[in-house]
């Protein structure tokens, strides 16, 4: 029989609660932090938001970044920017809307190619016009709205409200330092790292709502215990589940980063941090704010508990019972 | 809980094969998959633009442009009438997607609204007191011209792209006036581009020698004249023409187009009209040797020959600056027809096919190191039971790509790459839940079996919840999202559903087995 070679044999006995002002406190300053660059220098925004042209280009042995940004510098297409692009051969060329309809955009891409000579394999090619980009930002930003909304709903139905209330902070609380993330590391923002704050969301809502599980049962199960130690209690008890799904899940996006190719970069550093954060916030965010609009005890004691414990209609088969499996 | 009916131990393993089977044809090349069984499904996953290869293009069809064509055709018939009732107008034109114009004789609005209403039901006719006249297009004729000019503009892209009908090519109406069209494994988007971009209206027109066209530009255009540019700059060729706007006949009655590169004059496109446009070009030709008439594209001349005499069969031979492809993009583009309306690219991503082949590595690299790491990971913290729950992990990547293979009109693209291999992180989630509630219920002093029962029981609900939460996100990205970002929304929320599946029922089915067989003392946790 293969037996754990890692084993958490005792719950932990963190004071979670006597951090949760550091928390507080840190987030604050975290967020207004990526508010305030929010609005100062705003997001690298690529050209599924903000419109132009993008063209991959693989050139035989290392590419001459100088050279080539002369070439196209001449051509007088406006502000061109060069990048490599997750190897030495490969340029990421960027440039902006052509003033001319897409006529001006399609001969701009072919100006490139010619300016910059044979030799040179192109690899990808996008072109986004400036009226699609603003119906992406507002796809975009519905998206992200609507799906938290409708998992807040879902929240409101199962818990009670002030569950809902610390979910939403802890959601709002990771999906803006994760655009503060991007902001100040101008990482490009595109439709795939707006994907990834959705699935940040979701994720950092997931935790929660495990930790809130937890914390709603103890409340049934300890009616006298003080809500501190409640909260203390429903963290520590999860906490091993807790550090191995983020420990998984990591593990999954470290691969997507670290092989995933170039493309993928953004959408992994993104959920990376939002894994780490989304943790963090359940733990001391979510977790506290419910110490401060504490629900109704009584009322959570009294509630029906669906298939849970001994009054269960599952009791109805003797627990401990042979196992069947028949056949 | 710890109890499966046979009929359900048969429906999880039989979902368990199904998933395996309808993932197999992943495994294989398309060569190898010619010598499969036929028994075996054959249908991999269909891969989306940004993996195999290909162009995606966001196109707009210009609407207001299609109707000021409309208006415009109208307008010879509003002056036909007004005419031919003798009724006194001026200004006549078109503006704001409305023909205006006014009329002289206050006294005659009433005979000018009866006249005109006549021309057209769908044309509602609004003249005021003072004499200024409007008319437009009721909503319904609008909205129906609408539909109208999409859905042939679908069928005219669809022959010029892909005119033998066998590429792979699809081409979907999105929102009111847009149209998506995804090619796969194209190397030259440019081309493509080319073709679309054309309107295709081929026109013969009569060229008005009665003044050089500088002069009709300076002010004394003759009436039902206009002045065209020259399609090419020749220093041997006028630049422009002076043309008259009544189209002889027009490209609408053109039954066969053909490049001719045999052509003594370079190369050149052979064209056929039907049997009313073969009759109209005689009798224009006939009535008309010795003048030169203008073949118009676009409203651009391509050239001005000169009728030598009339041409009663109904074919005609096109001669200009061809290049072998130009001339051959040009017989294609008037056999698929004219676009109702001009078209406009809003968005355009292409992807080379040697990117898409890289991307597929990366991606199923990573997939492959991170679903590794993921299954060692549980072994080293659960051990016997992380096997159970990697063997589920294994039927959960099985049913996904299985699923994602017969799925129609679902593609699998690198953000759903991305997908698969974080959901794989998030499936062993449940699995976490379950083995540390049943580690819990243990500590507290249950049975073993009261242990393993409770913790499905109480995990199950934390589950669920977890579950629900991922796959509201995962829904409203595929509805919002567009391109990419739908292909990660589908394996998400796909992942979600299976890893329910396969997290609680495989997993439980393998314990309940391997407690029947081995009858353990206790739980390997």
């Amino acid at each position: 029989m293969i037996k754990p070679l890692i084993v958490i044999r005792r719950v932990p006995k963190i004071d979670f609660m006597r951090w949760h002002l550091f928390g507080f406190a840190f987030s604050i300053i975290l967020g207004l932090v990526s508010i305030g660059l929010f609005a100062a220098i705003g997001l690298n925004l690529g050209i599924d938001f903000k419109g132009g042209l993008l063209i991959e280009a693989k050139t035989q042995g290392p590419a001459d970044l100088s050279t080539m940004r002369s070439k196209i510098d001449d051509l007088h297409l406006g502000d061109a920017s060069l990048q490599n692009f997750g190897a030495p051969d490969e340029v990421l060329i960027r440039l902006p809307e052509q003033a001319g309809g897409d006529k001006a955009q399609e001969s701009a891409i072919t100006a490139v190619k010619q300016a910059l000579g044979p030799g040179i394999d192109y690899r990808r090619q996008e072109v986004v016009g400036p009226s699609v980009g603003s119906e992406l930002i507002r796809a975009g930003t519905l998206a992200t709205a609507l799906a938290l909304a409708a998992i807040l709903v879902y929240i409101w139905f199962r818990f009670e409200w002030q569950f809902g209330v610390g979910a939403t902070i802890a959601t709002l609380h990771d999906t803006i330092t994760t655009i503060g993330l991007f902001a100040i590391f101008r990482l490009e923002f595109n439709l795939t790292t707006l994907a990834a704050i959705l699935t940040i969301a979701g994720y950092s809502i997931n935790d929660t709502v495990v930790i809130y599980d937890r914390l709603r049962e103890a409340m049934r199960k300890y009616r006298t215990m003080p809500f501190r130690e409640l909260i203390n209690l429903a963290l520590n008890e999860t906490l091993s589940r807790t550090i191995l799904t983020v420990s998984t899940v990591a593990l999954a996006v470290l691969s997507l980063l670290l092989f995933g190719g170039e493309v993928l970069k953004g959408f992994s550093i993104a959920m990376l941090w939002g894994i780490v954060i989304g943790t963090y916030s359940s733990l001391f965010i979510a977790a506290p704010i419910i110490y401060y609009i504490q629900p109704n005890r009584r009322a959570i004691a009294r509630e029906p508990t669906s298939g849970e414990g001994e009054g269960g209609r599952s009791s109805s088969r003797p627990a401990g019972g042979t196992p069947r499996a028949g056949g | 809980m710890l109890y499966f009916a046979n009929w359900k131990i048969l429906l999880i393993c039989g979902v368990c094969a199904l998933g395996v089977l309808f993932s197999l044809p992943n495994l294989f090349a398309p060569a190898q998959l010619a010598w499969l069984p036929s028994q075996i499904p054959h249908k991999p996953v269909n891969l989306g633009l940004d993996l195999r290869g290909g162009s995606y293009l966001l196109l707009e069809v210009d609407i207001a442009a299609a109707q000021t064509e409309q208006l415009n055709s109208a307008i010879d018939n509003v002056r036909d009438a007004l005419r031919d009732a003798k009724i006194g107008y001026t200004g006549l034109n078109v503006e704001n997607n409305a023909i205006v114009f006014t009329i002289r004789d206050q006294d005659r609005i009433d005979d000018a609204k009866n006249a005109l209403a006549k021309i057209d039901q769908t044309l509602t006719v609004d003249i005021g007191s003072d004499g200024a006249g409007k008319m437009q297009f009721n909503a319904v004729a609008t909205e129906q011209r609408r539909q109208q000019a999409i859905d042939q503009s679908i069928e005219i892209i669809r022959r010029r792209i892909d005119p033998n009908g066998t590429a792979e090519v699809t081409i979907q109406r999105q929102g009111s006036d847009r149209i998506l069209v995804e090619i796969p494994g194209i190397d030259n988007p440019e081309h493509i581009k080319a073709l679309l971009g054309k309107t295709a209206k081929l026109t013969f027109q009569l060229v008005d020698q009665s003044m050089s066209p500088d002069e009709a530009k300076r002010g004394r255009m003759p009436i039902g004249d206009e002045v065209l540019q020259a399609q090419t700059d020749r220093p041997d060729q006028p630049t422009q023409y002076l043309v008259k706007r009544r189209v002889m006949v027009g490209g609408d009655m053109l039954t066969d187009a053909q490049v001719d590169l045999q052509n003594p004059s370079g190369p050149a496109v052979r064209f056929r009209f039907d049997s009313a446009g073969g009759r109209r070009f005689g009798d224009a030709t006939r009535e008309n040797v010795g003048k030169p008439f203008a073949i118009v594209l676009d409203n651009k001349v391509i050239s001005a020959p000169v009728i030598r005499e009339p041409i009663p069969g109904g074919e005609g031979i096109i001669t200009g600056n061809f290049t072998a492809q130009s001339a051959s993009d040009l017989a294609l583009l008037l056999r698929a027809g004219a676009l109702p309306a001009p078209i406009t690219i809003l968005e355009e991503r292409t992807v080379g096919p040697d990117l898409g082949a890289d991307s597929i590595h990366a991606g199923a690299f990573a997939s492959v190191v991170g679903v590794t790491l993921v299954a060692v990971f549980m072994i080293l913290f659960y051990g016997l039971f992380g096997v159970f729950a990697d063997i589920a992990l294994f039927f959960n990547l099985c049913l996904m790509l299985g699923i994602l293979s017969l799925l129609p009109n679902t593609a699998l693209t690198l953000p759903g790459i991305a997908g698969i291999a974080l959901t794989m992180g998030m499936a062993v989630d449940a699995n976490v839940l379950i083995y540390e509630r049943i580690r819990e219920e243990m500590r507290s002093g249950r049975t073993m079996l009261s242990s393993l029962e409770a913790g499905f029981r109480r995990a199950f609900g934390t589950i669920l919840d977890s579950h629900v939460t991922t796959f509201v996100a995962a829904v409203l990205l595929y509805v919002l999202g567009s391109g990419p970002v739908r292909g990660f929304a589908v394996t998400l929320g796909l992942g979600v559903l299976t890893s329910l599946f396969s997290a609680i029922l495989v997993t439980r089915l393998q314990i309940v087995s391997w407690l029947r067989r081995w009858k353990p003392k206790e739980i390997p946790l």
